[in-house]
């Protein structure tokens, strides 16, 4: 039931593929621990794959919220790939789809990102 | 999946089935996968059952963390009826109440990135109507979905 995270490195983008649920005391724990490692390891260009996350909850919302936040207040861009339905209409129906900058297509998501 | 042992069934009368839980995430998901399979025994639709569901977790949650704050001396109740109009669920936690009218629009600019806040607003926004109501102590919410206004079969 809980979430699994697999990461990549592409091109100096750390790609992290989520599978699962993001829910409170299951995902969202991980998601937020996966984010602060990546960032203490100095890596801050993060794409959270998503396309086999099959549900969120408001607690999920709220992390993947915090993590945006808190990445790009470290000088680091993290961005949102492979939406599936249900996490698409969760986040239009938050006003949250034009915060993120959502991308379906890994590799332009990868040459979108801004390098040093 | 482990439920937990203080879990029981306190009352199944008049089509209203009603369990009293311990303040935990097992009690959560149960209250979650409870309401799943009542709205699809109602015949909703795949997307209208994710919604029922996931107002009733997000209800649960409320009642679990916020409510209770996971205070093992406190439980919930969650009940499940279909009155053959409405699919009515009740979920009541222990605490020390909610005032609906005092929470912040996530909508609102200023808030779209909190990293909180969002469980009611999705409550409301999946279920025809929502009830707030004070029991001295706790607070019980009445999430209510009309069958007949409810896309099934699509």
């Amino acid at each position: 039931m809980s979430m699994k995270v697999n990461t990549r490195q592409v091109d100096g983008v750390t790609i992290l593929d989520l599978s699962g649920r993001i829910t409170l005391g299951e995902g969202s724990v991980q998601l937020r621990d996966a984010v602060r490692d990546l960032l203490a390891k100095g890596s801050k260009l993060i794409l959270l794959n998503l396309g086999d996350v099959n549900y969120i909850d408001s607690s999920g919302i709220g992390e993947l919220v915090s993590a945006y936040t808190t990445v790009r207040n470290q000088g680091g861009e993290l961005k949102l790939l492979n939406l599936t339905k249900k996490v698409h209409d969760l986040l239009q129906i938050t006003k949250l789809y034009t915060v993120f900058d959502v991308k379906d297509d890994e590799a332009s998501a990868i040459a979108s990102y801004t390098r040093a | 999946m482990h439920y937990g042992e203080d879990h029981q069934l306190t009352g199944s009368q008049a089509g209203r089935i009603t369990y009293t839980l311990e303040s935990s995430l097992d009690s959560v998901n149960r209250v979650e996968q409870t309401a799943e399979q009542m709205a699809k025994k109602a015949g909703m639709d795949e997307d209208e059952v994710f919604r029922i569901a996931m107002a009733v977790r997000e209800a649960a949650v409320n009642a679990v963390l916020h409510g209770n704050s996971y205070d093992p001396e406190k439980r919930i109740t969650a009940s499940f009826e279909n009155t053959g109009e409405a699919l009515v669920i009740r979920i009541a936690d222990q605490g020390k109440g909610l005032d609906p009218e005092t929470l912040p629009d996530p909508l609102a600019p200023e808030n779209l990135l909190r990293g909180s806040g969002r469980g009611i607003f999705l409550i409301r926004s999946f279920m025809d109507e929502v009830h707030f109501k004070q029991l001295h102590p706790g607070t019980e919410l009445t999430l209510i979905k009309h069958l007949g206004t409810a896309q099934t079969g699509s």
